[in-house]
């Protein structure tokens, strides 16, 4: 039997500074890494440079800065782009990397026709998700309209969109959630490039056969083949019905995959390694539906970023499975199981019903606020059942004795840590660059890039135009803004949330009463309802601890302000001082927490809000911990701590004795 | 009884100082008895201060983005540099208790621009105001050039908003069906400006007005009463909402109807925390709305209306206690 070629082998990765990223590109690729994936800085992913005030602290962290073609050319520099395949998870400004690939690639002499790769250029679950979003809905579709208009003829093997329902998943999505709203995303984009009326019907088909997919596989394994049996039955029937495209190869569900992360644990983090290798199976095992590409995350997910070890061994398990075992030898092996039929069946008409019901909204974007609280609750429901021991994790809430770690001793060892020079050095090169480039050359690129905007032509041709002339990203997001205006997401937490944890059973319910008792009663030790607030301080998105703490602090009887992600520490002391809160919950997962955190505190003292204590909660690594309960941060909190009912009557602890 | 004096300076609150506005504020809520008498001693204080605040209720039914014309119309009061402070009210959760203050988060205030926002839940009121927030627009309405207040407003039970707010604007989207549904709940009487909001799509916007024209169409009042077609997101005719908004104010004051106006709503609120603490068979007791109104002119005139409120309520019980 003739062995069918294994999918694309990516590490997710990129830190520090371009020229450190180049060196760790060039390593994967040595060790047998078949495609690059790019993870950008989160100044990158929302539109500033380097050098602004919002990107303090985040330069390089979680990925690559990227703030001009210097940059872009470095990040490339000895990696022939004509003959690679570069992912690049990028979104907001999605069209300008794009830009900035295609002009690094014509300096290297690289023809832009025979580039390969893809943007991941999904607003949509940006605003349910992920968090990179700068611009409201309607320009933002544009300019993903406006990449898949130009790659269609300009850069033919591009894809121009990675419709994501990994993001969904990672937010709560429950597998019929993920298949529905990642289904209406899609269609609110062709939708939307249909309307423009910019492509011919032949280029409008093409259009409609380079979208591609980014998908989540979790550990309920077979649940998940099936979920990805109906994903591309789905699709196949939707492009055919509601696009016209008669040819069944242009109606393939082609899709990439990185497992379920939101599932890997903080305690006993060894346990995660079957868990990807389960999850990596899944997408694989069955012909039909195998992944085109493939990332993992690694063991220690849950503890910090991953070491070039930790991601080597993430890749060795791809390679054991495409080249030790036998996957790749057979036809699909469960064409004909009644028992996978059926579960399919049962996905795609659940699934149809969900997307049905978001079309009548008016579109997903119409449905924005509808889908994102349908998502928080699902992810309330997990908690819940995790809370109350109906779903079992191995290690957390259930097995949880363990011998000594020979690999894991809690301390921050066992992550990357990011060098601090790196900041330093970016912006040393990011100063150099600006001074280099011609300022009448930026200006005009500048001033046709704002008419674009303006007038509706395609934003590529003078987006590439701006990266040959030295425009930044923050000045190319900063004309936009200026003309398209900014978004806030909706939190999705007063959703129908409460009524499912309120409806818990035994224990659970049991001892919400109590604490909605108790919280009830410090109000006669406060004076008034306890009232908290939950932040999210700097450009980090991750938003669901946040949402929960929210959602739970306010079923126990709180008054609960929260007001979405992305807030300067300013903005945060602003609130609670008009607020007159007794608490404050920071939540963050991006590392900075220890810029961000000591801001925030120096502000409300000088608000003279000395009294009112703090929280952290995220992937606050112990020994950082230690350093914030030094500066009087009153407890800190990281995924092992899942049992909510005790968080929650630790702040009514906190908030109390603050303010006896 | 000897009364602490309030542990808030009030030149303080007159320079539009957030911090000391947000501990007055605490103090207002703190049902602790000594606070409760500092706390009507500070708005005992603040009537001898102007109140010049025009008061603008923002109401309708849930997410057709009041808070989002809000901080539009914070944008267009910040660039002439007016005082604002916004009151969002949003609902309390019967089962818990608690409630998700998300109002602000959907409010953009520029740096510097001396505005001051703060939310409160709806307790026990249903969708409508506490006697806490009653209580902070008293006070705030002394410190700015204008008060927003945000609630949410579906039917006649939720329209606590009247007895506080000069203007009401009445916030709907388009084809929501809505507008009819109000026609029936009679919330239709309410509102002194109605605002189509999400009216992205001129074409959209306008059969939604003509609409609610056409509810309107009937009367016959001495101030017609605009309806407008806006969005919060492309900026649509804001400037005309901002402007429909101040023409009213000055409607009232040219025609010299805002005090009588404010005398009568003070008269009807504590109508309705009386009723609220006691039922109708209360009320009666007292005598009706006549007996609230003479009770409230017998009261020293340095007395705020919340102090009044409690030497009404507490009379009340006093009543009670002795009449059983
Ligand atoms: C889910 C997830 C995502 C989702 C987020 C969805 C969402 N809307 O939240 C998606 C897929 C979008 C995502 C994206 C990214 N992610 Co991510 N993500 C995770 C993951 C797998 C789980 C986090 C989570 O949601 N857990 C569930 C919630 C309920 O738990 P929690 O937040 O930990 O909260 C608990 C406690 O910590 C505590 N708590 C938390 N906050 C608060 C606040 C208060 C007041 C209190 C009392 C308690 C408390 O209580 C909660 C209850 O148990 C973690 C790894 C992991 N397993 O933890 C990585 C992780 C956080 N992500 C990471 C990264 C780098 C990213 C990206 C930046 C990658 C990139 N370069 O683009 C992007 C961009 C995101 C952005 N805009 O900032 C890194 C962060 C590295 C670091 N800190 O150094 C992690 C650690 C993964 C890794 N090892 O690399 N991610
Ligand atoms: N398209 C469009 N969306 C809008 C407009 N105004 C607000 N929205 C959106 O409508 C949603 C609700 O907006 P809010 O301002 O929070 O509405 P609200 O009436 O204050 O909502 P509640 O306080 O929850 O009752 C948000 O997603 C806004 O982005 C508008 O003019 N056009
Ligand atoms: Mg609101």
């Amino acid at each position: 039997m003739k062995e069918e070629a294994p999918w694309v082998m990516r590490t997710y990765s990129g830190h520090s500074t371009a020229k450190a990223s180049n060196e760790l590109y060039r390593l994967n690729l040595s060790k047998g890494q078949t495609g690059l994936s790019v993870a950008f800085d989160l100044p990158t992913q929302t539109g500033y440079d380097s050098d602004e005030a919002v990107a303090r602290g985040e330069v390089g962290k979680v990925g690559v800065p990227v703030s001009h073609i210097g940059d872009m050319e470095t990040l490339f520099a000895g990696i022939p782009l004509d003959r690679m395949n570069t992912s690049m998870t990028i979104n907001g400004t999605a069209a300008w990397l794009l830009a900035l690939y295609i002009a690094a690639a014509e300096r290297q002499g690289v023809d832009p026709k025979v580039l390969q790769g893809t943007t991941q250029n999904d607003i949509v679950k940006e605003y349910l998700s992920r968090g990179t979003y700068i611009f409201p809905p309607g320009p933002s579709l544009r300019l993903t309209s406006d990449t898949i208009t130009y790659t269609v003829t300009q850069v033919p093997k591009w894809n121009p969109i990675n419709v994501c329902s990994y993001h969904l998943q990672e937010a709560g999505a429950t597998p019929v959630q993920e298949v529905a709203y990642t289904l209406c995303t899609a269609i609110a984009v062709l939708d939307t490039v249909k309307t423009t009326g910019n492509l011919s019907a032949a280029q409008f088909t093409d259009a409609v056969g380079r979208i591609s997919f980014f998908v989540n596989a979790g550990l309920r394994f077979i649940e998940e083949i099936c979920k990805l049996r109906a994903f591309g039955q789905l699709w196949d029937e939707l492009t055919r019905d509601r696009y016209g495209i008669s040819d069944p190869k242009l109606r393939r569900f082609r899709y990439g995959v990185q497992v379920n992360s939101l599932g890997l644990t903080e305690a006993q983090p060894e346990n995660n390694v079957p868990r990807i290798v389960l999850e990596a199976l899944g997408v694989t095992l069955s012909k039909n539906a195998r992944c085109r590409a493939m990332q993992l995350p690694t063991w220690n997910e849950a503890l910090g970023l991953p070491r070039p070890w930790d991601q080597q061994w993430s890749l060795r398990i791809q390679q054991i499975l495409a080249y030790e075992t036998d996957i790749l030898e057979y036809e699909d092996i469960f064409e004909g199981s009644k028992v996978i039929e059926a579960k399919t069946i049962e996905i795609k008409r659940m699934a149809w019903t969900e997307v049905e019901r978001v079309l009548d909204f008016g579109g997903v974007i119409s449905a924005l606020n509808y889908v994102k609280e349908q998502l928080v609750a699902s992810l309330t429901e997990r908690q819940r059942r995790i809370n109350g021991g109906e779903q079992v994790v191995v290690g957390v809430n259930s097995f949880r004795e363990t011998a000594t770690s020979p690999l894991y001793n809690g301390e921050s060892s066992s992550i990357l840590k990011v060098d601090e020079e790196a900041e330093r050095d970016q912006l040393t090169r990011l100063h150099a660059f600006r001074a280099a480039r011609s300022q009448a050359a930026v200006t005009d690129a500048l001033s046709t890039l704002r008419e674009a905007a303006v007038n509706g032509t395609n934003i590529m041709p003078v987006s590439i135009r701006c990266a040959h002339a030295g425009v930044t990203t923050g000045e190319w997001a900063q004309a936009l803004r200026a003309v398209f205006g900014e978004f806030r997401a909706p939190t999705g937490i007063g959703g129908a949330v409460v009524a499912r944890v309120a409806n818990g059973n035994g224990d659970g319910a049991e001892r919400l009463e109590q604490l909605r008792s108790r919280v009830r009663k410090s109000a006669d030790t406060l004076g008034r309802p306890l009232k908290v607030l939950i932040g999210k301080p700097g450009l980090d998105g991750h938003s669901n601890g946040a949402e929960q703490i929210a959602v739970w602090c306010r079923d126990a009887g709180m008054e609960v302000v929260y007001e979405g992600i992305r807030l300067t520490p300013e903005q945060i002391v602003a609130s609670a001082r008009d607020e007159g809160v007794h608490l404050i919950g920071l939540s963050i997962l991006s590392g900075s927490h220890l810029r961000l955190v000591p801001e925030v505190m120096a502000g409300l003292k000088a608000e003279g809000l000395t009294d009112v204590p703090i929280v952290v909660g995220g992937i606050i690594p112990e020994d950082d911990a230690r350093e914030l309960r030094a500066a009087g941060v009153a407890r800190v909190y990281t995924p092992k701590d899942f049992e909510m009912m005790k968080i929650l009557s630790d702040m009514v602890d906190v908030a109390e004795a603050a303010h006896a | 009884m000897s009364i602490q004096r309030p542990p808030i300076d009030i030149s303080t609150l007159l320079r539009f100082e957030r911090k000391s506005i947000a501990a007055a504020l605490n103090l207002l809520e703190d049902r602790r008895p000594a606070r409760q008498a500092q706390a009507l001693a500070l708005l005992d204080d603040l009537t001898a201060f102007p109140a010049p605040a025009h008061i603008v209720g923002m109401t309708g039914p849930p997410g057709v983005g009041k808070s989002s014309l809000i901080s539009r119309l914070i944008e267009i009061a910040a660039c002439e540099d007016r005082r604002l402070a916004v009151v969002a009210v949003d609902p309390s959760s019967k089962v818990s208790g608690g409630a998700l203050l998300g109002d602000r988060g959907r409010m953009q205030v520029p740096p510097h621009a001396p505005v001051y926002i703060r939310s409160f839940a709806a307790r026990d009121r249903l969708g409508g105001l506490s006697r806490e927030a009653f209580a902070a627009v008293f006070l705030l309405r002394h410190l700015c050039d204008v008060v927003i207040v945000e609630t949410v407003g579906v039917g006649q039970s939720e329209t606590d908003v009247v007895h506080i707010a000069d203007t009401v604007v009445l916030v709907v989207q388009p084809f929501s069906g809505d507008v009819l549904q109000f026609i029936k709940a009679g919330v239709m009487e309410i509102p002194d400006i109605l605002a189509v909001n999400k009216a992205d799509d001129e074409l959209l916007a306008r059969k939604a007005m003509a609409d609610v024209q056409a509810a309107l169409s009937l009367e016959r009042q001495a101030w017609a009463r605009p309806v407008l077609a806006v969005s919060a997101a492309t900026n649509l005719h804001l400037e005309d909402l901002d402007a429909a908004i101040r023409a009213h104010h000055h409607h009232l004051v040219s025609h010299d109807t805002l005090t009588p106006k404010r005398t009568e709503q003070t008269l009807a609120w504590a109508t309705s925390e009386v009723l609220h603490e006691v039922g109708r068979r209360g009320l009666q007791t007292l005598g009706g709305p006549d007996g609230v109104k003479h009770f409230w002119a017998q009261q020293p005139a340095q007395w705020s209306e919340r102090h009044r409120l409690d030497a009404l309520l507490g009379s009340l019980h006093w009543h009670h206690t002795h009449t059983e």
